[in-house]
């Protein structure tokens, strides 16, 4: 099996692909791979206290690491200890280690 | 190695010489001997539909001669044995039947790409 | 392949418009200050991130002149991050898509920059530990 690193950077209030993303993300993780799905930019916006945000909630229910960029979560004034439980926020370095890893990155 | 490439941007640059960058970026790169396939995804799944035409643009009196043609480019790649995909739910959606479609791209559910992806060393989403 | 990881990185984007090419020089600058090998394909509007005519102004909403607003321009950032990835031990190759520059007339980049095309990023990616493509929208 595989390793794979999504890079999100949209929400899914903008575009309905982000809900798709997260379902074939979901949908590697199920085939046995290991996926992480890092959001940044504005794909960090679904991750507020109290956003609406079905997909995300069910992604991390089904084995993929998310995790959240934390610049991009203070140019937002999002706090990063109110992130939904099983939402990680780190370093953008986590990106750079995965990518020298050979993970299949997938920036989206 | 082999790298997938996911074309989801789609009708950004009629006015561009490149007609579509991924497009012919994969074609370029075909050219320089790399192992290729081609998903098309969103509104690019458009991009296999014949019977397309962006001519006869013209700005103040000057015309665009060579007006992109991108169902002949999808066309041209399956001819030069790249494996082409279009999403079924994604053709689905926007009226877009398996007839409409350039002979030789391949229909698949949004639910088998992880199979495709797992053919190819690399994935890439232009 | 040697221990030290080599990355390539596609871009389209020009400067200043969108978030992405904020996200890729924060990569950038990680992957330098880890040593790494870095190649840039620079294609469509990203040939003009190290156009070398790119000028600083003033900023009369911030109520600065140009030397108080002392805003790096995105050729300033790209010639350090080549210095950087050199000062430990890396290196960062920026090749610009040929066809691209002609057509915008982007041709005169800052030092370190080459022309290049399509199988440049091939063979780069070939060649390379990773590579991350950053499709425009």
């Amino acid at each position: 099996m595989a390793k794979y690193l999504f890079i999100q950077t949209r929400d899914p209030y903008e575009s309905r692909q982000v809900d798709q993303d997260y379902e074939l993300a979901a949908g590697l993780a199920g085939a046995g791979n290991e996926v992480t799905m890092f959001l940044v930019q504005n794909g960090v916006l679904p991750t507020r206290r109290g956003a609406q945000a079905p997909g995300l909630q069910q992604l991390i229910h089904t084995g993929v690491q998310v995790l959240c960029d934390e610049f991009s979560l203070r140019e937002r004034g999002i706090a990063t200890n109110a992130l939904p439980v099983g939402v990680q926020a780190t370093a953008l370095d986590v990106v750079v280690d995965q990518l020298a890893e050979g993970r299949k990155a997938i920036w989206l | 190695m082999k790298a997938l490439q996911i074309i989801t941007s789609a009708y950004r640059c009629t006015i561009e010489e490149q007609d579509d960058p991924a497009v012919w970026i994969t074609h370029a790169m075909k050219g320089a001997g790399a192992e290729l396939g081609v998903v098309l995804r969103g509104n690019a799944v458009n991009y296999g539909v014949e019977g397309q035409s962006a001519a006869g643009l013209s700005f103040g009196g000057l015309p665009q001669t060579q007006p992109p043609r991108l169902d002949r480019d999808i066309s041209k790649l399956v001819d030069k044995g790249i494996e082409v995909y279009a999403i079924q739910e994604d053709c689905a959606e926007r009226g877009i039947v398996p007839t409409d479609l350039v002979g030789g791209i391949q229909s698949i559910t949004r639910a088998e790409l992880p199979k495709v992806f797992a053919k190819y060393d690399q994935v890439w989403h232009w | 392949m040697s221990s030290k990881p080599t990355l390539t990185f596609s871009i389209m984007d020009g400067p200043f418009e969108q978030a992405r090419i904020t996200t890729v020089m924060r990569l950038i600058d990680i992957a330098a200050r880890r040593g790494y090998n870095i190649n840039v394909f620079a294609y469509e509007g990203a040939v003009y991130l190290p156009f070398a005519k790119q000028a600083k102004h003033a900023n009369a909403v911030h109520g600065h002149d140009v030397d108080q607003e002392d805003h790096p321009l995105s050729k300033d950032w790209i010639a350090a991050l080549m210095k950087t990835a050199q000062a430990n031990g890396g290196k960062l190759d920026w090749v610009n898509c040929g066809l691209c520059v002609d057509e915008r007339g982007a041709q005169d980049s800052i030092e370190g920059c080459r022309r290049g095309s399509p199988a440049d990023l091939w063979n780069s990616a070939s060649a390379s530990t990773n590579t991350l493509v950053v499709g425009t929208r």
